[in-house]
């Protein structure tokens, strides 16, 4: 089980990062957010993989690790504003611009 | 008045001459002379516990764990000091007055003086050298500003530049060898620093300590090989050299030489290099200011010379050098700041500083004549007036110094340099004032309003009256001198006294004012030899030094950061993999400890999924829409995985902030193009995929690494299971996490989400404030629309939901501190809830029906968790501490109040705010764009035709 959790945060931060590389802005986005999905599972997983005992306190003896949870727990929300506020900039650099790209132009060819 | 005062004093009064501007020229000046006053009032009010040889200090704990504290002090040198700062400060203010013109922003000016002001005080009354550093570094820019005060001219904005770079780089310097002081004595204070002068001196740092310390020193006093900057700052407005340059700022360096002499002094090292560098500058600063032209020139260059007198006094180490340098640092400023004003009056006057355009003057402008002459003749040493003092002091103590094994060596250095430093003031005096009156003035000058001769003339009588009447200066340089010397030395008997007897300095000084006398007759064919000699330009060194590192910070730079995006996320991510690399390599990697769970079919179901959407998602990112419906197939894997790994909130949260990503997205994608075009080459598509499954890899491993062995150290989980109930009331363990033990974390976390809402919404409205306005409304949609946007079902769907969802976003609300749910869900769920609205019925029929604007939701979010933190102060506990309580009212069953639950709502708005602030900032856009959108719920309504109809 632990070979499937790690290998997924393997190819979601593969997929991530090819796709950061690419030069416009929407697979760009997309690339941020698988990584954002392969760090929250990451920090998640820290707390090592607990089945069947969520950290809601009954009589049981063994719970999951309630830290890296309430971590993430904000860690989802606040990717949420940031994938809003860099869909933003995004989006404005397009309609201001009518360009898409997220490289600058070296100097010489943007005559 | 408390010490913080009058260092605070000069900072808080720079906000008002900026304000006062428009209330005229008089009122501007007024203000910043009254604060200035009344901060050296306050000074005054200490003088008589520091006459009696009190320390006055005040004290506060900023970061004590860095040794970084507010711990000022006063002393008879801080005294000192900070009477010629705010003292000549007060003179300055009335001389600006009068010398800024109409067109200058007088406001601006007398802001950046006042924050100059703050920041020398701040110097010379620190008692923590991190917080000295700080004043220190705050000199140099607000210098800068007053050096660049005039924009419009290029030698400004030039030696404004030039200043700040080399008493930067010097300050550089000076934070290395205050922090290798810092370590060897261990503490940051300076009271605790000056009572360690045999630990200092006899650790190996105590060198190179020495050395940095003193090149901050040396940059900011402009001792040779630095003297350079000096002269070109004087393209600054006159009051600013006058005060800069002549009183205050440049002595800073020499002000510190004086702090740290007690432990850094006395040994062959600071001897040698000290009084080494100051003989130098004393004599190369007299020979330069002879042969300029320019008056400000001159009087640089001699500030220069003066500079190194008063190092090289300190460089002696002794008691009797000590006191000469102090008196000479009072009497510099006296002559000096009177001579740089008179200067400005003749510039301001005869619209002319060349010393070769003019001559003639005593009879147009006699007040400025007498002012000028008494102070150059101080300057130039002659009986009667206090420059003659502190020379002969100087002379009788160069005298007893012996450098590198020559006994002569100073004593003719120094009287060589004041045989210059009286040919220099001669000529200033003679071809400024002396000869015949001339008819070729740039304007005819004569003298000028009180305001700028009263403030020079105060200081010549200062002049005059010790020159006169030493003992009245005596007893209060004695003062100073003994708090610089401390425990180290006693004060020197020696009394001040115009008189000595035929000693060996006063032949000296004969020599100097004599040869001074000769040189001047002899000028004319000095001036051709002078001109004749070929000379390094400081300038063009520096600039070309300037250059040099430009171009190699550019050749580093440009490879690395050429704009790229890409090439930055490449570069990144091979860095950290490389370092993670290097890290495991080296590391010790422990045997596993923990058992490999075993797998089932469903899980490898849910891998495929995950893995398939992945690739899917990289090999067809091309197709944006599809892309989309991919990665929410990713996002809905993972939530599965949350609820699968016993995490049940985080599974909710996700599923939640999927719905509202996606239809973010959705509403982006409205806008950009739908294809990606096919762009980079196939070479570079093989590097990133490289680079990728590096990254991929490095990750995996890592993960399954320590997925397989339990933490090396205790966690802190345990403490929250087991206090979750106890403490916080709640079973829940990650919402008590939430909103309790961790209540100030969350709390930033919602006050940056709204800050990200409101960062979309004011992008947005300076967008639809731009050009791109009249873009999206002439944009033409690139797809055929779908017929009925608000078809009628969904609309009548979604209303008969919306209560239903709420209810539901309620319970997880309440249920939240026990069962998984709270704040954060409960807003997603609400947040969908309204999203649905907007989807179905329109944008101008939901906004209609919004009763409050999301800012203002946002805010009381933030401000209900806020004054639910706050609340815990008048039960005298922290910030944010909980209670609950549990009340059974019938016929309901025994339930649970918390102030957590307060909390959570705060949490509850902030995030419904957010989300809602957000979307509805993008739909904004789309509105604008080509959305024909009628006030009209639904394209189709029975009720509405049937209305139609009875009409």
């Amino acid at each position: 089980m632990e070979i499937l959790v790690a290998s997924a945060i393997g190819i979601l931060t593969a997929g991530g990062l090819y796709l950061v590389m690419r030069l416009r802005t929407f697979p760009v986005i997309m690339g941020i957010s698988l990584l954002t999905y392969a760090v929250n599972v990451f920090l998640f997983a820290s707390g090592r993989l607990t089945v069947g005992a969520p950290p809601i306190l009954t009589d049981a003896t063994t719970y999951a690790d309630p830290l890296p949870q309430a971590l993430v727990l904000t860690a989802i929300v606040i990717s949420f504003g940031m994938t809003a506020v860099v869909v933003m900039i995004a989006l404005g650099a397009y309609l201001g611009g009518d360009d898409d790209t997220v490289d600058d132009q070296p100097v010489e060819d943007a005559q | 008045m408390s010490l913080f005062l009058i260092v605070a004093l000069p900072f808080l009064g720079a906000l008002l001459p900026g304000l006062m501007n428009s209330a005229g020229r008089a009122a501007t000046a007024g203000v910043t002379f009254m604060v200035s006053l009344l901060a050296f009032i306050g000074l005054l009010t200490n003088l008589p516990a520091v006459w009696a040889g009190e320390l006055v200090t005040a004290r506060l704990d900023w970061i004590p764990l860095l040794g970084l504290n507010v711990t000022l002090m006063l002393d008879g040198l801080g005294f000192f000091f900070a009477l010629l700062i705010l003292g000549i400060g007060l003179l300055i203010i009335t001389y600006g007055r009068s010398y800024l013109s109409r067109d200058d922003n007088m406001g601006e000016f007398f802001t950046y003086l006042l924050l100059f002001q703050g920041a020398m005080v701040g110097i010379v009354l620190s008692d923590n050298i991190l917080l000295l550093l700080i004043f220190w570094e705050l000199t140099s820019l607000s210098s800068f500003l007053l050096i660049g005060y005039w924009k419009h001219l290029p030698e400004g904005r030039q030696g404004a530049r030039m200043a700040l770079t080399v008493t930067g780089m010097g300050g550089l310097a000076m934070i290395g060898g205050m922090l290798l002081l810092g370590q060897i004595v261990g503490s940051y204070d300076l009271s605790v620093i000056l009572q360690s002068r045999e630990l200092i001196q006899a650790s190996p740092l105590y060198l190179p300590a020495l050395i940095l310390i003193l090149l901050g020193c040396f940059t900011k006093s402009a001792q040779f090989p630095f003297h350079f900057w000096l002269p070109h700052a004087m393209a600054a407005p006159t009051p600013v050299s006058a005060y800069l340059h002549s009183a205050t700022m440049v002595k800073a360096g020499i002000f510190l030489m004086a702090r740290m002499w007690p432990v850094l002094s006395g040994t062959p090292e600071w001897f040698v290099i000290v009084t080494t560098v100051g003989l130098i500058t004393m004599v190369l600063g007299a020979v330069i200011a002879l042969f300029k032209h320019d008056l400000k020139s001159l009087l640089a260059f001699s500030t220069v010379s003066h500079l190194g007198l008063i190092t090289m006094l300190l460089g002696t180490g002794t008691a009797f050098g000590t006191m000469a340098a102090m008196f000479h640092i009072l009497n510099h400023a006296t002559f000096k700041a009177a001579l740089f004003m008179s200067a400005g009056i003749v510039d301001h006057e005869a619209h002319t500083r060349d010393i070769r355009r003019l001559g003639g003057l005593r009879h147009l402008m006699p007040v400025t004549f007498v002012i000028a002459t008494l102070a150059a003749l101080s300057m130039a040493g002659i009986p009667l007036l206090n420059g003659f003092l502190s020379k002969e002091m100087m002379l009788e103590e160069a005298n007893h110094t012996v450098l590198f094994g020559m006994p002569l060596l100073v004593p003719v250095m120094a009287t060589i340099g004041s045989l210059f430093s009286a040919a220099y003031c001669f000529r200033f005096i003679s071809h400024t004032f002396l000869g015949p009156q001339r008819d070729d003035y740039p304007t005819t000058p004569h003298d000028p309003p009180a305001g700028l001769w009263m403030p020079p003339a105060f200081l010549v009588t200062l002049v005059v009256v010790i020159g006169v009447a030493p003992f009245v200066a005596e007893p209060f340089i004695k003062m100073v001198t003994a708090s610089v010397l401390g425990d180290a030395a006693e004060v020197p008997k020696a009394y001040f006294k115009i008189w000595h007897g035929l000693v060996p300095a006063l032949f000296m000084s004969i020599i100097a004012v004599v040869g001074g006398l000769l040189l001047l007759m002899i000028f004319k064919p000095a001036l051709a030899i002078w001109d004749k000699t070929p000379r390094p330009e400081a300038k063009t060194i520096f600039d070309v030094l300037i250059a040099a590192v430009v171009g190699l910070s550019r050749r580093i730079i440009a490879p690395l950061h050429d704009g790229a995006f890409t090439r930055y996320a490449a570069i990144m991510a091979v860095t950290i993999v490389g370092v993670g690399y290097h890290a495991w390599a080296t590391g010790t990697v422990g045997a596993p400890t923990r058992a490999v769970q075993p797998t089932n079919f469903v899980q490898i179901a849910g891998w495929l999924m995950l893995v398939a959407a992945t690739c899917g998602l990289v090999v067809l990112h091309r197709n944006r829409l599809l892309s989309l419906i991919l990665i929410g197939i990713v996002g809905l894997v993972v939530s599965v995985g949350f609820v699968f790994f016993s995490a049940p909130d985080l599974a909710m949260t996700q599923l939640t902030v999927e719905v509202v990503t996606i239809v973010l997205l959705l509403l982006t994608l409205n806008f950009l193009p739908n294809k990606t075009p096919v762009e980079s080459t196939l070479l570079r598509r093989t590097r990133d995929g490289v680079i990728a499954i590096g990254g991929g890899l490095a990750t995996a491993a890592l993960a399954f690494h320590y997925l397989l062995r339990d933490s090396v150290a205790p966690t802190i989980s345990d403490f929250h299971l087991a206090n979750s109930y106890k403490g916080g009331g709640g079973t829940n363990v990650v919402n008590v996490i939430l909103v309790d033990f961790r209540g100030f974390d969350t709390y930033g976390e919602i006050i940056v989400l709204g800050i990200a809402a409101l960062l979309i919404y004011a992008l947005t409205e300076t967008l639809l404030d731009g050009p791109v306005r009249a873009r999206l409304l002439n944009r033409k949609p690139d797809q055929p629309r779908a017929g009925g946007m608000h078809p009628m079902m969904m609309v009548v769907m979604t209303r008969l939901i919306m209560p239903v969802v709420l209810m539901v976003a309620l319970y997880i609300f309440l249920r939240g501190h026990n069962q998984p749910g709270g704040g954060f869900i409960a807003g997603l769920v609400a947040s969908i809830a309204v999203v649905m609205q907007y989807m179905a019925s329109g944008f101008s029929w939901t906004s209609a029906r919004l009763r409050y604007p999301y800012h203002g939701v946002i805010g009381a979010g933030v401000l209900i968790a806020g004054l639910t933190g706050i609340g815990s102060w008048f039960f005298a506990k922290p910030f944010l501490t909980s209670d609950f309580t549990y009340v059974r009212i019938p016929p309901f069953e025994k339930f649970e109040l918390a102030t957590a639950a307060l909390f959570d709502l705060g949490v509850f708005l902030a995030v419904v705010g957010a989300v809602m602030l957000s979307l509805e900032s993008f739909s904004r856009l789309a509105r604008r764009a080509h959305v024909r959108d009628s006030e009209h719920p639904m394209d189709i309504d029975p009720s509405r035709d049937q209305d139609k109809a009875e009409v």
